[in-house]
This record gives C-alpha cells, structure tokens and sequence, in this order.
C-alpha cells in the first residue's frame, strides 16, 4: 500500500496525472486552479515532460491538440471562464477524434463571477460547451483520494475512445487537502495501447490527415454516427456511480462532488433519526446513471437534487427517472455551498 | 530520354480547387520542392489553416493536420515540443495568422518555437468571399470595403514581417513573392532557409508571400501580378527584415 | 470525536502553516482530517485563514462555519472569529497581538502571549507553533509527538534548520499555564 500523503486537491490531480503518464501540460493562470499549473511547471521536466504557459486558454488547448495528435498524454487545466474560451479547441478534439484531459475546477458565474467553489458549469460540460455534435467524458471526484483515481482514468479513456474527458471539479476539491494514496502505475504505461492513427511524420507508412473538415458527401454524417457509435458504448460500459441506501429509502438525495460530501453526512444524520433517506452520487455525469436512477424511482417516493447551481444537474435527474416521481430541488449559487442543516430541512419538508 | 520536369514526391498527383492565377498552388510546391530536397518527408507534419487553402492536405503528400481558425502556431508547438525531431511548418493565410490568431502567431514567435510559419498574404479573404483582411490596402475595395479601405474606419494594413522582425524569438523573416518567375525562384529560396532553419534549431522563421487573388481582387490573373508588383508590394516591401541565426 | 477548527491571523504568521501541521499530525495519527484555506482575493491584504476538521469519522464538507476552536493571532481576527466559535467551544487568543481578550461566558477562552513568548525564544514567527502546544495541551485532539513529527514533511525542506526551533515553541506552549 503506498504512503499517504497530504496535498492539496490541484495538486494530486497534477501528480496523479505524471503518474497516469501525461507528459505534457499546457495552460493559462486562473484561481481557483493555480496550484495545478504551478505544480506540473515543477515536476514536467523532472520526468522529461512539456509544461508551457500560454498566452491564453484558447492556445492552451490547441497546443494540448497538437502534442495529443502527435502522441503524447496531454492535458489542460482551467476555470469556469477559461473553459469557456477553451470550448472551441474541446469541439475541434471531438472532431479530430483525439484524447485529452481537460480540468475544470469550477467557480462561480456567470461572467467574470467570483472564485468560490461552484457547480454551475454542468450544463457546459455535459452538453458540449462547443459546437457540434459530440459529447465528452465528465468524471465528477468528490474527494481528494478520487482526483487521483479518476484523473489516472481518465487518460485510459480518453485513449480507448479517443476523446477528450474532462475532470469537472469546484473551487473546493482543488484547494483542501485530505489525506490521499497515490499509486505508483509508471510500470503500467507499457500497456497503453499503442497509438496507429497518431502524426509522427510517414516514414514506412503512407501519409495520415488529421482534421474535421469533411466536405464530400456523407463524409460528416459518417464521422458523426462513428463518433455515435462510440458515444453508444461509452453509455453501455463507462457509467459510474454510488448509491448509498438504494434499498429502502423515502427520499433519495442526488448530487455530485463537493456537494454529495455534504449530502453523505445529511444522510447519516437522518439515518440515526429513523429517517429513510438515501443518496445518489453520479461520478460520471456523462454518461449519466440513467438506469440507476431509473430503477430507483420504482421504490423512491421522492428526490432531492442538491446543487451548487440554480438547477442543472436536475434536468437529467428528471430526464433519467422519465418525470414519475416529484423531483425536489435545492441549490446555492455564487460561491454559496449549502450547509447540512439547510439541506436537513429541505428533506423534513418533503418528507 | 532524359527526364526535364516530374512532380515533387511530396505532391499529391491530383488538380487543386484553386481559382485560376491563384497563388497557393505555387507555394504549396515550392513547400514539396524543398520537402523534397532537404529529404525531411518522412518527418514533416504540416498544419493546414482555416481560409482557402484549408484542403492542403488534398494535395501534400505527407502527415498533416488542421487547425483551428488562427490557432496553427499554437497546434505545431504541442506537436514541435513533444518531439523536436518532427519538422513542423504552418501554412497560414492574412486572416488566420494576422486577424484571429494575431495572439498565437506573435507568442509563438515569442517565445522562439523553432517551427516554420509560410504566411501567405494575398491582401483579401477568398475563402469566404472577398471580404476585407487585416492586409488589405488603403482604399482598396472588397465586400466588406466596398468603398475601400479607409484608416479611419478601418485601421491600416497589418506589416507582418515588421511586427515579428522585433521580436528576439524570431530567427527569420523574409517577404517574397510569387507573382513572377524570378520572384517565384527568391520565394522558394527563402522558403529553403526558414526550413533549413528549423532543422538547424534557429528557432523562429517567418516566410510572408505576396500571392495573387485574382477572384476577389476583381482582376485577371495577369492584372493580379501587375497589382502585385506595382501596387502591393509598396505597400509590403520585399526583403530581408532579419536573419539572425542561431542564438 | 470531532474539531473543527479555525487558525486566523495575518500573513507572515505561519497561519496556514499551523493548519498544515495539525493535519499532517492527524492524518498520521490515523483521524480523518480535511484542510481548507482561504484563497484568492480574499487573501490580500487582510486576514488569512484555514479550517481544519479533525474526525474519527468521514468528513463531508471542509467547510467550517461554527468552529469547536478558534485560533485567533490578530486583532481582525478576534474581531471576526470570535462570536462564530460554537458555544462550549476553545477560543484561543494570542494576547500578544490583540492586546484585548473575549468577553463571552459561554466559552473556554485561553489566551496566551504567544508572541512574547516567541520572542523570547528569538524568532517571533514561532508564535504560531506556541500556540499550536497550548492548544493540545487544553484539548485531547492528538499526541503533541505527532505534530512535532509532523514538522519535517510541512516546513519546506530549505528551513529545516527551523525545525528545533519550532519543536521548541510547541513545548513551550504544550507548558504553558496561564494561571
């Protein structure tokens, strides 16, 4: 078992990133992430990799397009207005068909907004803040221990599907530190599959073309039931999620990250009360537990989505549970986070 | 019998959708011809910009790629720094590296990437109609100048060479044209070098081409070069701007 | 059993150092144990704080509204800390600094010229490791031999040579006796 440690949230996501073989960061200051691009300015060429500081979000996620296109784990980190100028680069990745790794420690917005931790980028991140029609990989940690294991994940999906994955943490996973295990996985990098699609100039083989433009008839509908296809399996095998009291709860909570923390003590609070109330906490938001969710509605009287948002998240709570059971929603926004006693009473009104 | 003329090994044998006295079809094979020269085929990964000649990988025949609008400097650095051994070379129009993707082309050049940027200025925007670029003269007419282009509301011609020839990352600069033959001979020399640079780790080389329009400038091919050598390049002076070497 | 915990003061006090030391302790103490900072903007030019959560049990938020013990090591933070300490809860004020104490009844208030005593020591930024010993001298949160174990993961390693010192001021304040 490896030692534990003790970083702060942006950190362990940077290390667990050099560990998952990621040899190359690109990226622009934002709080609250700094200590991510800090860290990765460090550590790069300690092990041979690329940091580079760009002069904006928008170059830092083309440079990322270039090195993944040429073969190399890459990665970029920002915040809520920064991944908006970034959106673009994360269309043109889907298009291409490449991997990347793509952090979004939210805060709150709209705008310029502030920098408290925040949840109100889901519907950018699960919807493709960008043009087109494609879809990315949203992982939802909830605690120091899980940006290290999804991070590590994410590059050997964003490999194995070919497209980028975003990391969608808040303000707060990226600044607490709690104890954390990294495992050592640099002898497992030999088994990444082996990239024959990448540019590396054609010597022995004929000529590759990387690119989305696709004029000629039928091309694009072609590229856009591929990229379908591949959405399909990722729905079938790449769902992910934990369910606490699925078997006999009243009311079930749903909420993700920083916000299921809170929920997970609520519950347990209620629990010792006598109180039949249970949670969801999706970790991947795309693709979203619809089953899950689905089944749960046959025995759950009611849901609580909890959220620091004015309300995303319960669009595909509603969605996945096709309306068949009130949905109940409570949120704070602007960098509030919502505090047990106020989710507490939340649920004594419902329940 | 002895062989006079064959098409470069990096050329694709096909015809361009270029209009007719266009001048990317020259550019792009002075780029094979000197591919072709320095042998560095089986390395080079080329990055096709969003304009006109965003279908180069129709006819190069080695790895490419496309960018984003104006994001070319920033796609060939994660591709230059993640292996130096690749010869990396961006291909880019007056709109995609002078007005959208100002920002990358002159931080890149900043910071010394050691790539090649062939930066073709033909003084209008073809791909999507004739509209004006950042390189359109004064008082000339196009779409969006349909009564020229007045420095008042439009600001002046952007002078790419000038801007970058100061910056200490650049390496190279040089202004050619390809409206005559013995021009086009000076273009591909210069070509050469900013090439040649990259393989030599001289970091920054800025090839800019003055290139006939003829489609959006309203004129005929032939009236396009004498535009070109009378007019455009008073405008952009041909020349050397810098050649510093390796540093 | 469970702390949440305030430390509070102003830059160059080692404020989020105090922070990073009682939870490296915790954490190799086996507890359960979160670190929040504040950050940004709010950083600048006023009070820095950190909250830690000390548990036997898994921690949900980071978030620290009603501490169970303040720290607090300057006037401004007197000022904002003290009415949000919980009732019962340890308030610990260093004297030195604020020159005032706290008026509540409802509360076991320590305070302690930890800057002073730091001083004394030669280096008054060693108040913050003072007033870490008083604290666990007054509450049973952790062995004082895991904190001063903890120092040489939490101080960067080009001032280690500050680690005695540091150890030093930790038993200094682990004896202090207020009465």
């Amino acid at each position: 078992m490896a030692k534990k440690i003790l970083m702060c949230g942006n950190e362990v996501l940077a290390e667990a990133a050099i560990i998952a073989g990621c040899r190359f960061y690109a990226g622009y200051p934002i709080t609250p992430q700094n200590e991510l691009p800090a860290y990765m300015s460090k550590r790069m060429p300690e092990v041979g990799g690329i940091f580079i500081q760009a002069e904006s979000e928008i170059s830092a996620i083309n440079m990322v397009f270039g090195a993944s296109l040429r073969g190399a784990r890459a990665m970029t980190s920002s915040s809520s207005p920064g991944i908006s100028l970034k959106q673009e680069g994360i269309s043109y990745l889907a298009g291409c068909e490449l991997p990347a790794l793509i952090v979004n420690i939210m805060r709150g917005g709209p705008g310029l907004g502030n920098i408290a931790p925040s949840q109100s980028d889901y519907f950018q991140a699960t919807r493709g803040g960008g043009h087109g029609d494609y879809r990315q990989i949203v992982l939802a940690p909830a605690s120091l221990q899980e940006i290290a294991d999804l991070t590590m994940l994410s590059f050997d999906l964003a490999d194995k599907y070919r497209t980028p994955v975003m990391i969608l943490g808040d303000g707060i996973l990226g600044q607490m530190m709690e104890p954390v295990e990294l495992a050592s996985r640099l002898e497992t990098q030999d088994s990444r599959q082996k990239k024959d699609w990448i540019l590396d100039g054609c010597k022995g083989r004929k000529p590759r073309i990387i690119r989305s433009l696709l004029l000629g008839k039928g091309e694009l509908e072609e590229l856009n039931n591929r990229l379908q296809r591949r959405y399909k399996e990722i729905k079938d095998k790449e769902v992910r999620c934990e369910i606490l009291y699925g078997d006999d709860s009243d009311v079930m909570l749903v909420a993700y990250g920083t916000t299921s923390r809170i929920c997970s003590n609520v519950v347990k609070d209620l629990r010792a009360r006598g109180k039949k109330v249970g949670l969801v906490r999706p970790v991947s938001l795309w693709p979203f537990p619809e089953k899950q969710l689905k089944e749960l509605a046959e025995r759950v009287k009611s849901f609580l989505v909890v959220e620091m948002s004015c309300g995303q998240m319960i669009e595909d709570v509603k969605l996945s549970i096709e309306c068949k059971r009130p949905v109940h929603f409570y949120g704070r926004s602007g960098g509030e986070v919502p505090a047990e006693d106020e989710i507490i009473r939340e649920v004594e009104k419902i329940a | 019998m002895r062989k006079v003329f064959s098409k470069p090994n990096s050329m694709k044998d096909t015809v361009t959708h270029y209009c007719p006295g266009c001048g990317h079809g020259i550019v792009h094979r002075i780029i094979c011809e000197v591919i072709d020269e320095l042998g560095i085929r089986e390395k080079v990964i080329g990055i096709a910009p969003v304009g006109c000649a965003v279908l180069a990988y129709d006819y190069w025949d080695f790895d490419v790629t496309e960018a984003a609008h104006g994001r070319v400097p920033a796609v060939a650095t994660g591709i230059k720094r993640v292996n130096p051994e690749n010869i990396v070379f961006g291909y880019q129009g007056d709109g995609d590296l002078a007005a959208i993707g100002t920002a990358e082309t002159v931080h890149a050049a900043n910071r010394g990437e050691n790539i090649t940027i062939i930066f073709v200025n033909n003084a209008v925007y073809g791909m999507t109609g004739g509209q004006m670029a950042p390189t359109t003269i004064l008082n000339q007419k196009t779409s969006t100048t349909p009564l020229g282009r007045d420095r008042k509301t439009h600001g002046f011609p952007l002078k790419v060479c000038e801007l970058l020839s100061v910056l200490p990352g650049v390496s190279y600069a040089e202004r050619v044209s390809v409206h005559s033959p013995a021009h086009v001979l000076k273009a591909k020399k210069a070509i050469k070098k900013s090439f040649q640079n990259q393989i030599d780790g001289f970091d920054f080389s800025v090839v800019e081409v003055l290139s006939p329009c003829p489609t959006y400038l309203g004129m005929t091919p032939e009236k396009a070069v004498k535009w070109i050598d009378e007019t455009m390049s008073k405008v952009y002076p041909l020349g050397r701007f810098k050649d510093r070497g390796k540093e | 059993m469970r702390e949440d915990i305030i430390f509070a003061g102003f830059g160059g006090q080692g404020i989020m150092l105090m922070g990073k030391a009682i939870s490296y302790a915790a954490m190799s103490s086996g507890k359960f144990v979160t670190w929040m900072p504040s950050y940004g903007a709010e950083v600048r030019g006023g009070t820095a704080h950190s909250m830690v959560i000390i548990s036997d049990s898994y921690i949900g938020s980071p978030i620290v509204r009603d501490p169970s013990i303040g720290v607090v090591m300057n006037k401004p933070s007197l000022t904002k800390f003290e009415s949000k300490v919980r009732k019962g809860g340890l308030l610990v004020i260093n004297k030195s600094i604020t020159g005032t104490g706290s008026t509540r009844d409802d509360i076991d208030i320590l305070e302690i010229p930890a800057t002073e005593m730091a001083s004394g020591l030669g280096n008054l930024r060693a108040a913050n490791m003072i007033a870490l010993g008083a604290i666990l001298a007054r509450r049973e949160i952790l062995p004082v031999q895991a904190l001063m174990d903890s120092l040489e993961f939490v101080i960067p390693e080009s001032r280690h040579p500050m680690i005695p010192l540091n150890r030093e001021a930790i038993k200094k304040g682990y004896e202090y006796d207020p009465c």
